[in-house]
């Protein structure tokens, strides 16, 4: 076997070298309690510095080479690995997340609890992202069925990782059962289309399938609400509320962004290269129109509802979900650009939103909507950010929300669907119905009780600064979104 | 960058100074400056502008520029005026002015949301490019909810909400157009000029497609422009919302409805607009005699106000949909005239609101002895509401009926002549309402020791009613102006033919 192989897999390769070397830091700096002894909340983590810097490098690392535009495009393992530079933005719009995703996570594993298992929490965030390498990465089926099952289990953990509280063992449970279960069928859809056409590569399934035959329309079925599991999209998103309320307020965000994103990327990767002839493209399209109106609708009808602030930014990530999912219809590069540019938004104002929630949790314990009554005058730095990033997921311009929604519903009305455009476009009046219910109960609603005036931690404040910048800029700055465009390619 | 962008650099500036300066002082002293230097910045806009049609540039925009945005997309942050916008200009920054005084004693926040507010208002006039021109849009119409929500009164959360989620509803079916109107040209261009004159690689829009987004891009821009029977934002909005915000918004912000529904929605696609034209003409016509009816049965002087601003409004979508140059500039004329006015009223209620704490007419009587000051500008206001000639309603409203009268089919003249009994309704309303809380003898004692405007009040009542009188007495240097802007947009929208069998009532 020609190891040398390995070599172009740089991003897997210099993401492992991280794990590794996090894995002896977390030997030697993690101190273990005496016997009855008691911890006390400290905020001081050198494993938390040794990630940050050794993350940031990794993201630096694989990303300038690509913004240089020397990246090529290459494969691996006779086309089992891709790498392109598309795939490395990707993936480096994940790396990003993950490392505000760190730095807001200081404040959770500083608790007594939490301490011991600092560094197991950031070897499985990282093992959840190798694996969502893989699948981004992946031409063919085995390899993508790897990485996601590398990225979803782990991820179990994640989600139970408070193991104490009742809550995050039972989300723990759901999830793992639930992600099971939706493996099983996607399996059961890949051993359909294998049965079908007798190769797992994409590219050439791609040639051979057609809709005439009903094993490959019931493989694409089964691969579908195998994905919608991911994505957490309607009909399959029953998982979502319960998992999100339960988990840990940084792996809920976490799971809300990165896992999402990926899977969404490698949807339409998987779509449109694997089950890109024109007869089956137009079964998956009409299924998809349903799932994403059902989506947006049935999910912004429940979150108007909802009283926890979780189980609403569960609600609200089911809407996001559909939208981002608009850039698939059709299969089209602007499609692939609109969606990966939506992706990059999405993350930086739904991690500043989670970013401001767990602050608040972490240091009042509060996490419902009337809780936050009065919080402008009380908190109105903290209020503001959050406002800020609602205003971008609810798509207000000038910030980047708006832009990210407009193109992406473009690329959806270039593909031919003017109508699922204009009923999703309805649908982002409702949405802005129930961020604006935060809103004001910030900044109107009055409250005896309010919560207490306090400074955030210097994470928190890190990852604040990055998220308000990204919702700022983003937008304005349309050389973002002319970087990525020229990078897609079907 | 061309110095049309320093109309969106000044409030940005103004918003980053207002954060950075403490105190009352410093909040006002930024205030003022920034509002008198886009005063200042408008007047000398409208002098050039008049300078280079005189010197015989007839160019359609002037001043324009483009800048490459989203390449992949060809959005472009282009920009230019013609003289519907130099006027709407002219009007946004008097409003500016005079709301910044009238708001004296407000809070850090309340400013710097009203100056993200006026941002977008300038931002939407100068642009020429779709999709900045949304964007401006919908930046003006966001800080409504936080400025009616957190310093309003009355009802006013529910008022801020439905105000926004309506205006945002109008905003998703315009977004809607705004894609059809892109890929049916073309997608080529965003800048609508390009996509009017069919250059820069758009070609003509078909007219299946322009019969579906005509409607969709009129009814977006028309619920701001408080169309009926989308108006219903507007009277709770306007009753709810703190006096600098409702004259910033009754005297502008609805007028990006009419402007939009010109420039975007009949302007690129010419055909739709006369052959659907109808139908909107309609319910504009139940707008102007609905509001007016409306008015003379409320209590409140705001809502009073807001359902005259409903009548009035009306006369604007009324007059550029008659598709005739005259009436069209009378539109115009009336986007300035109802923009000053209805400022002035707002001004005045505010003021009278802020002594008696009541706003119901019931409750106040003989307010001109006690207030004269106030109560002689009321007066002014209403006359000039009415259209009284020598203030700028008159000039308004008789070009608009002018024009419309002009179409000699019977649909026309019937719906002219319902819409001008507005005209009388008005005047029973206003005159109604003078007479009951201005004259007569005060009866509650409380009010007997109100005081009379302060300064700043007074500064901005009389460049209101200075405005207003001045547009009245010598209207022929900006009608002439609005009628330059008008014609090449009425000269085009009627170079196509239009196809009568869909109107059932012609």
């Amino acid at each position: 076997m020609d190891y040398s192989q390995f070599l172009y897999m740089t991003e897997e390769l210099s993401l492992l070298l991280v794990i590794l070397l996090v894995f002896l830091a977390d030997l030697f700096l993690c101190r273990e309690p005496k016997e009855g002894e008691q911890l006390e909340p400290s905020a001081k983590s050198p494993i938390a510095w040794v990630v940050l810097c050794l993350f940031t490098v990794h993201t630096l690392v694989n990303l300038l080479p690509c913004l240089n535009g020397s990246m090529e495009v290459t494969s691996a393992f006779g086309g089992m690995y891709q790498h392109s530079a598309m795939m490395t933005v990707v993936k480096s719009v994940l790396n990003v997340g993950t490392l505000v995703v760190f730095l807001m996570a200081g404040g959770w594993l500083s608790r007594p609890e939490n301490q011991v298992k600092r560094g197991e929490f950031y070897l499985i965030t990282l093992f959840t992202l190798l694996g969502m390498y893989l699948m981004i990465s992946s031409g063919h089926f085995l390899m993508f069925f790897i990485g996601l099952e590398m990225a979803s289990v782990p991820m179990a953990a994640l989600v139970a990782f408070d193991k104490y509280r009742y809550e995050s063992a039972e989300a723990g449970a759901k999830f793992v059962l639930l992600a099971i279960f939706s493996s099983g069928l996607l399996l059961y859809g890949i051993s359909l289309i294998y049965g079908a056409t007798g190769t797992l590569y994409f590219d050439l399934i791609g040639a051979q399938l057609s809709s005439r035959s009903l094993m490959s329309l019931v493989g694409l079925t089964f691969f579908l609400s195998g994905m919608g599991f991911k994505i957490s999209l309607v009909p399959f998103h029953l998982w979502t509320a319960d998992t999100y309320q339960g988990a840990p307020t940084i792996v809920t965000s976490y799971l809300s962004v990165i896992s999402k994103g990926s899977a969404a990327f490698v949807l339409f990767t998987v779509l449109t290269k694997a089950f890109g002839a024109s007869d089956l493209a137009s079964e998956w399209n009409r299924a998809l129109f349903w799932i994403i109106i059902a989506s947006i609708t049935i999910a912004n009808l429940f979150a108007i509802q909802q009283q926890n602030l979780k189980r609403f930014m569960a609600f609200s990530a089911i809407s996001q979900a559909g939208y981002l999912v608009l850039g698939v219809m059709g299969g089209t590069a602007q499609g692939q650009t609109a969606l990966v540019y939506y992706l990059l938004v999405y993350m930086v104002a739904n991690l500043g939103a989670f970013a401001v929630i767990n602050v608040i949790e972490q240091q009042s314990g509060k996490i419902r909507i009337d809780d936050y009554d009065g919080l402008y005058n009380t908190n109105p730095k903290l209020s503001f950010l959050m406002t800020l990033c609602l205003f971008s997921l609810a798509g207000i311009p000038p910030f980047a929300g708006m832009f990210s929604k407009f193109f992406i519903f473009m690329a959806a009305f270039n593909a031919g669907y003017q109508w699922l455009v204009l009923i999703a476009l309805i649908n982002t009046v409702l949405s802005l119905y129930y961020y604006l219910l935060i809103v004001k109960a910030m900044y109107i609603k009055k409250n005896e009780s309010p919560i207490a005036t306090f400074r955030s931690d210097n994470g928190t404040r890190a990852a604040l600064v990055i998220c308000t910048i990204g919702v700022v800029l983003f937008g304005i700055m349309g050389v973002c979104y002319s970087y990525i465009d020229s990078l897609s390619v079907l | 960058m061309n110095f049309l962008s320093i109309f969106v650099l000044i409030p940005v500036l103004m918003l980053l100074g207002l954060w950075l300066v403490k105190g009352q002082k410093g909040i006002r002293s930024v205030m003022v400056v920034g509002s008198s230097c886009l005063l200042v910045l408008s007047v000398v806009l409208t002098i050039l502008f008049l300078q280079e049609r005189a010197a015989g540039n007839t160019a359609e925009m002037l001043f324009t520029a483009s800048l490459d945005w989203i390449t992949p997309l060809h959005i472009k942050y282009a920009v230019g005026v013609d003289g519907i916008s130099v006027a709407m200009l002219l009007l946004s920054s008097i409003i500016v002015f005079t709301g910044t005084f009238v708001s004296w004693n407000m809070n850090k926040e309340y400013f710097l949301w009203f100056t993200l507010l006026s941002a977008g208002v300038f931002g939407f006039f100068i642009t020429i490019d779709m999709f900045a021109m949304f964007m401006f849009y919908e930046v003006a119409l966001i800080p409504m909810y936080l400025l009616i929500g957190v310093w309003g009164t009355g009802p006013k959360e529910y008022a801020a909400m439905k105000l926004t989620l309506m205006l945002m509803g109008g905003s998703a079916f315009l977004m809607c157009g705004i894609f059809g109107i892109f890929y049916g040209a073309g997608a080529q261009t965003m800048n609508i000029l390009d996509i009017a004159h069919q250059a820069n690689g758009a070609h003509a829009i078909a007219l299946a497609q322009q019969h579906i987004w005509f409607p969709l891009t009129f009814a977006g821009f028309g619920v701001l422009g408080a169309l009926f029977p989308f108006h219903t934002w507007s009277p709770d909005g306007h009753a709810s919302a703190p006096t600098a915000v409702s004259m910033l918004h009754a005297g502008v912000l609805m007028k990006l409805g009419g402007y939009g529904c010109f420039r975007i929605a009949m302007f690129l696609m010419p055909q739709a607009a006369q052959d659907l034209g109808w139908i909107f003409l309609i319910l504009t016509g139940i707008s102007v005699v609905y509001g007016a009816f409306s008015a003379c049965v409320q209590t409140d002087l705001k809502y009073i106000n807001a359902y005259s601003s409903v009548s009035h409004c009306g006369l604007v979508l009324f007059g550029i949909l008659m598709i005739n140059q005259v009436a069209a500039t009378g539109a115009v004329l009336q986007m300035l005239s109802h923009g000053l006015t209805t400022a002035l009223f707002f001004a005045l209620i505010g003021m009278i609101y802020g002594r008696t704490h009541t706003r119901d007419i019931r409750e106040m009587t003989g307010l001109m002895r006690i207030m004269p000051f106030l109560s002689v500008c009321y007066v002014i206001a209403g006359l000039a509401n009415l259209g009284l000639p020598g203030f700028s309603g008159f000039v308004a409203e008789m070009t608009i009926f002018v024009g419309s009268f002009a179409q000699a089919d019977t649909f026309h003249r019937v719906l002219t002549i319902a819409a001008c009994t507005s005209i009388v309704i008005t005047a029973v309303y206003i005159l109604r309402l003078v007479g009951k809380i201005l004259y007569g003898v005060c009866t509650d004692e409380h009010h007997l020791k109100l005081s009379d405007a302060t300064w700043e009040e007074r500064l901005a009542v009389i460049c209101l009613v200075a405005a207003i009188a001045g547009l009245g007495v010598a209207p022929f240097w900006i009608s002439s102006m609005i009628d330059g802007g008008v014609a090449p947009i009425v000269n085009h929208i009627t170079a196509y033919a239009a196809d009568l069998s869909l109107n059932p009532f012609m």
